[in-house]
């Protein structure tokens, strides 16, 4: 039984005096609009970022891994640093759209959507820095398990690495599919609602001839539902097997059994910063504040705070544990994070990760816009440092004092992490024009219990006695 | 595949909807169907629909995606190709949870996707028809099939009667058909 009923002390999910027909049109405007002199600037400069990544990739791959900075001592740096990085954006996204799902939150719905177009495009660009650190990229295909001529001769199924390769394919699979089958109602009503030939075709195209009978979305219910209840082990699956790559090697720093819950902590931190860096965005060059409110970005914000407090604790614990542990090895390798000539990476961590998060317990600072977009692109630098400091700051001095070295990239490096911010962004500002940001369907599900002008219908309500109120709703759909 | 008469009753909320949808179901005409804008709860209560098996067929596909990562694997570390890794055991069963794990997820996350697709009819390039250019948007639309011996008159007058803002009679294709879309089907509404 739904209850069209929702304490008038929870805050408006949806501002505005919306109908059903408002919010279709609301959302959908952006997509049947000419793009805005902005849009326009921010997906040139995104195409040519993109460009520049691809010669950075083509020069790499011409030339040999040589070109990058990485040696034999330090053989992870920028490249696994961006990879685990972006991996981690990916989390929110599905932390959103599953998770939240499964304990009934209802603010997922004006977020989910975009969060999950980050999630997608953002474990698009972190698959290219393992594929292409393999160096011989054109034999990449060598981690699938498939009967080659060479025996066949099968990959490592224990191997963290191919972990790797299963835990992000599946990934990024199931991602795609959950979200794509909440964009194909969505797609319809703009189908529906085209008034050019072109897009007629292409959104029936993409909406699959769906209509919107009882029964098809009684199976859309149950399909969502059972997809959020495996993305929610999967996501944290993923970045557990991601920690793996470090914790399952036996090198001080990495071999760690706190990295799994750490690394994963890390992930939705950082992912929920990206996600208040892209939805500050949206909400203002398309007017959806109504939409994504102050609400929604104070819970977000209130996440961030949560998370960042977990990962400043995993900082403390590895700092203990390596002093607890005895290990003389462990506690050099984090005397030299600390103190050594990667100190500046280790502190730079520390205040955005640690510190600079503390800033949202004061509910004025969670709720200030301009404040959240600082901090969550602070938190983002910070997410970048942490994998920085635990790739490289754990392998540059290892037991040979002979090999120890430094690291630093070169401009093919620094170019490739570049172009996947063009990558990222193209891919993103595509998905804003002509895909609906937020989901339609969702919006108008929740309106009636969490929209403003349905919300102050409730006043006459809460007067009744709890008797009257159970009668009234005994009949109630 | 049939071209079927239809009455259309349009409704602009759903606590009309419902009143209405009982009335529907006891006077006897034949429902076709009932297309909402979004997931409406207790509709399919309310219509008598059973509870859709999709989850149980997520679950065998799921079941089969462990049966096949645990059984490839041994297969392959057992007989096929063993490998010493450090003298490890070669049925190292921990080592082989996270592919398993991985792989039980996408079979069932895959199979159900393509499921949902079948059991529904639709995929890229179907066409239904579509009562109404709102039913995706605000409108509440339910379709009564009309026989021969059905008095259009009457149904129209009842569908009014159970407070539809608008009524009509479509002619139209009752599954789906393959092709290009077609500006005619889907907007005529007379």
């Amino acid at each position: 039984m739904h209850l069209k009923y929702e304490s008038s002390t929870r805050e408006p999910l949806v501002e505005g005096n919306k109908t059903y027909h408002q919010v279709t049109e609301d959302i959908c405007k952006p997509i049947e609009q000419k793009p805005s002199r902005l849009w326009y600037i921010g997906f040139f400069f995104s195409i040519s970022l993109l460009l520049f990544g691809v010669f950075s990739v083509f020069w790499e791959v011409y030339w040999g891994i040589g070109v990058w900075g990485i040696n034999r001592t330090i053989g992870w740096g920028w490249d696994i640093t961006n990879f685990v990085w972006w991996v981690g954006i990916g989390h929110a996204g599905t932390l959103i759209s599953a998770i939240l799902l499964l304990f009934r939150q209802g603010w997922r719905t004006g977020v989910n959507r975009a969060a999950e177009a980050m999630t997608i495009f953002a474990v698009m660009c972190a698959g290219q820095f393992p594929i292409f650190h393999m160096g011989r990229v054109w034999d990449a295909f060598y981690v699938l398990p498939y009967p080659n001529s060479r025996g066949p001769l099968w990959p490592n199924f224990n191997s963290a690495l191919l972990w790797d390769v299963f835990a992000i394919s599946t990934y990024f699979t199931v991602s795609l599919l959950f979200w794509y089958s909440g964009l194909v109602p969505d797609f319809a009503t703009i189908r529906d609602r085209a008034k050019t030939n072109l897009r007629k075709r292409l959104y029936g195209l993409a909406s699959f001839g769906w209509t919107g009978t009882a029964k098809n979305w009684q199976r859309h219910e149950a399909l969502s539902l059972v997809l959020a209840g495996l993305s929610t082990p999967l996501v944290l699956s993923v970045h557990t097997i991601v920690s793996f790559d470090f914790a399952t090697s036996v090198i001080p720093g990495w071999h760690t059994t706190i990295f799994p819950p750490y690394f994963v902590a890390g992930a939705i931190f950082s992912g929920f910063a990206m996600v208040q860096t892209l939805l500050i965005m949206v909400r203002k060059i398309f007017k959806l504040e109504e939409y994504i409110t102050l609400a929604h970005i104070e819970r977000m914000n209130k996440v961030i705070v949560l998370t960042g407090s977990i990962v400043g604790v995993a900082y403390l614990t590895e700092l203990f544990m390596a002093w607890y542990s005895g290990v003389e090895y462990e506690q050099a390798a984090f005397q030299w994070r600390i103190l050594g000539p990667y100190w500046w990476s280790y502190w730079a961590m520390m205040s955005c990760n640690v510190i600079s998060p503390q800033f949202f317990w004061f509910k004025k600072l969670r709720r200030n816009v301009p404040f959240t977009f600082i901090m969550s692109i602070v938190v983002n630098i910070g997410m970048w440092f942490e994998r920085f400091v635990i790739i490289v700051t754990s392998l540059y001095r290892d037991y040979i004092p002979g090999s120890w070295s430094y690291y630093s990239p070169t401009w093919p490096e620094v170019g490739f992490y570049l172009g996947t911010f063009g990558l990222f962004f193209t891919c993103f500002f595509l998905f804003a024009k002509y895909f609906p940001v937020i989901a339609i369907a969702e919006i108008k599900f929740i309106l009636k219990t969490s929209g403003n002008n349905y919300k102050e219908q409730m006043a006459p309500i809460e007067e009744k006695s709890v008797e009257e109120f159970a009668h009234e709703m005994e009949h109630a759909h | 595949m049939a071209i079927k008469k239809f009455a259309v009753a349009c409704y602009d909320d759903e606590a009309v909807l419902f009143p209405a949808i009982d009335k529907v179901r006891n006077s006897g005409y034949k429902l076709h169907d009932v297309y909402t804008p979004f997931p409406v709860h207790g509709l399919d209560q309310a219509l008598g629909l059973k509870e859709t098996d999709l989850h149980i067929a997520g679950f065998i596909y799921g079941i089969t995606g462990t049966s096949t990562a645990v059984g490839f694997m041994s297969w392959i570390f057992t007989k096929d190709w063993p490998i010493n890794f450090g003298g490890k055991p070669h049925f190292s069963l921990p080592a082989f949870i996270p592919i398993t794990f991985e792989l039980t997820v996408l079979f069932a996350a895959v199979g159900m996707v393509l499921t949902f697709c079948y059991l529904n009819q639709i995929m890229p390039g179907v066409k239904k028809h579509v009562f109404h250019p709102r039913q995706t948007d605000d409108t509440f639309v339910v379709a009564i099939e009309l026989s021969e011996h059905t008095s259009e008159a009457e149904v129209l007058a009842f569908l009014k009667s159970t407070g539809a803002n608008e009524t009509n009679v479509q002619v139209a294709e009752s599954e789906w058909w393959y092709g290009r879309f077609d500006k005619k089907e889907a907007y005529e509404l007379s």
